[in-house]
Formats: structure tokens, C-alpha cells, sequence
């Protein structure tokens, strides 16, 4: 026999085991699985449909949640620069821009417009109770890391050129794309 | 003036409150909006104190704590005015 026998541990030499420490608070946070993303389609150009599309897109930013922005239709529109007065090739898609003025600060309400008086009366009364404008909160949505990711069908319809939209915009993309992030699990939003 | 934040054990210690923002009279999303510029800016642990008048804020806090896994250490309201401390994950 060469093994040498440990000799037990006498229990009473044993430390008394102090109690666990508790953690300082219990956290708020309790799954840590990692929220879907968020896909919102912008396919309406009107005021009241682009500020929600932008408040839900800053806001999803703002938590930590990956969010694009798939501008199509008359939702491209807000993303073209506010200083553009007309844009496109031919004298359609001029008179187009013409009809209805490109950029985020010259939306038009779907509902009440009168001629500009309805969108100004919903920018006083949001300037009242400190509402952010659509263009502050672009910019903010921006700033989150929220992608803004222009249609290339609507592009070419409209003849609009990348140095027509805003800075930051994504590179322009299809149907495809969009149908393919929700296929992933993106969380879609059609407004 | 509000109480200082305690480290939640009962030893009334107060916590040291590295950032602040002020969103009163700020209306949805900004006072998340704000919360969240001034968390990417802070290191894991330090604590932000949020200073919010918007009714819906208190339920909008915790939803943001429970998505983004930052700590939500306190949520009260005195005289209108909403106070959250948050502890950057």
C-alpha cells in the first residue's frame, strides 16, 4: 500500500460560511434574448403617416433595437433634401416634385391640410408641448443607428439621384431585401 | 429636492449619480431619446439620473430598461415630475 491516506478534516476546524453576498439590486433585466429587429415600411409621404414612421423609428433606435427604415413610394419623399425644390429627368417626374414639395419640412397632411394652415397648426401646437419635428427626430433616429434604406424602384420613377437624398442614407435596395429581413424575423411595420 | 439614490441594501449610502438629463416638459420619444445619447456615453456601472414631466414616462422607463438590460435602481414622482435612476449595463 503506497498511497497515502489524506487525513480528514477535523469538521470543526472548518470555517463557518459566511453568508452569500447579495447582489446590490436584482436586475431589472430578465431574458437575455436579444430583441428582434425592426423593419418599418414608410410608404406614405403625408406628415401625420412620417412623424409616427420617425417617433417608432427613433424610439426602437433609442432601445437598443436594430431598426431600418425601407422608404418606398411617396415615403421616399421625406428623405429627399429639404433644399431640393424640383427633382427628376423629365418634365413628368419635374412636374411631380412641382405638385408635391420633397423634404422632411414640407409634408402635407392627409387630412385637413387647408392649404398648409392644417400641417402649420400641428407644428405650433407641437412646438407648444415640446413635440420634436420630424426633421430634429431624423436626425436623432440617425444619430441611434437607425438605417434608412431608399427603394430603387421609387428612385428611378421619381428620377431621383443619390445626391438628391439626404446624407446618411443606405444604399438602395429592392422588395427582395425587405421581404428577405423579414423572413429572418424582423418585426414589420407597413405605414 | 429629492433624496439621493441608496445602493438598495438599507445602508442609506448614497450612490454617486455620474450623468443627468433633463427632459421636463419634453414630450414622447425624447425623454427616452435623450436617456439613451447620454447612456452610450457612460461606462458600465455609473448611474444616470432622468428628470421627466411626460405622463407616460414611468411605464417607458421600464419598458427601455427591460429591451436595452440597463438597471432600473429607482422610479418616482413628485409633483408631476418623474425621477429614474439608471444604472448603464
Amino acid at each position: 500500500m503506497t498511497a497515502v491516506a489524506e487525513p480528514a478534516m477535523p469538521i470543526v476546524d472548518e470555517p463557518i460560511a459566511a453568508p452569500a453576498p447579495q447582489p446590490a439590486a436584482v436586475p431589472y433585466h430578465e431574458h437575455e434574448a436579444k430583441p428582434r429587429d425592426v423593419l418599418i415600411i414608410c410608404y406614405s409621404g403625408e406628415l401625420e403617416k412620417v412623424w409616427a414612421t420617425i417617433i417608432l423609428a427613433s424610439t426602437a433606435g433609442a432601445m437598443g433595437v436594430k431598426t431600418r427604415v425601407f422608404a418606398t413610394f411617396w415615403g421616399l419623399q421625406p428623405f429627399v433634401k429639404d433644399s431640393r425644390r424640383i427633382t427628376g429627368q423629365n418634365w413628368m417626374q419635374k412636374m411631380m416634385s412641382f405638385m408635391q414639395r420633397p423634404g422632411i419640412s414640407h409634408r402635407k397632411l392627409s387630412k385637413m391640410n387647408f392649404l398648409g394652415m392644417g400641417p402649420w397648426m400641428m407644428g405650433s401646437l407641437a412646438r407648444k408641448y415640446n413635440v420634436a419635428s420630424p426633421k430634429d427626430l431624423l436626425a436623432m433616429a440617425q444619430e441611434l443607428g437607425v438605417e434608412f434604406l431608399p427603394c430603387q424602384m421609387t428612385m428611378d420613377m421619381y428620377g431621383l439621384k443619390p445626391e438628391d437624398m439626404i446624407e446618411g442614407m443606405a444604399e438602395p435596395v429592392g422588395a427582395a431585401t425587405v421581404i428577405g429581413l423579414m423572413a429572418e424575423g424582423s418585426a414589420p411595420l407597413f405605414i | 429636492m429629492a433624496r439621493p439614490p441608496t445602493n438598495g441594501k438599507g445602508s442609506g449610502m448614497p450612490l454617486e449619480i455620474a450623468q443627468r438629463v433633463d427632459a421636463q416638459g419634453l414630450s414622447c420619444p425624447m425623454p427616452i431619446v435623450k436617456t439613451a445619447q447620454a447612456v452610450k456615453l457612460m461606462v458600465s456601472g455609473q448611474l444616470l439620473e432622468v428628470l421627466a414631466t411626460d405622463a407616460g414616462s414611468s411605464k417607458d422607463f421600464a419598458a427601455w430598461c427591460k429591451t436595452t438590460g440597463n438597471e432600473l435602481v429607482e422610479s418616482s414622482v413628485e409633483g408631476g415630475v418623474y425621477r429614474f435612476v439608471l444604472r448603464r449595463k
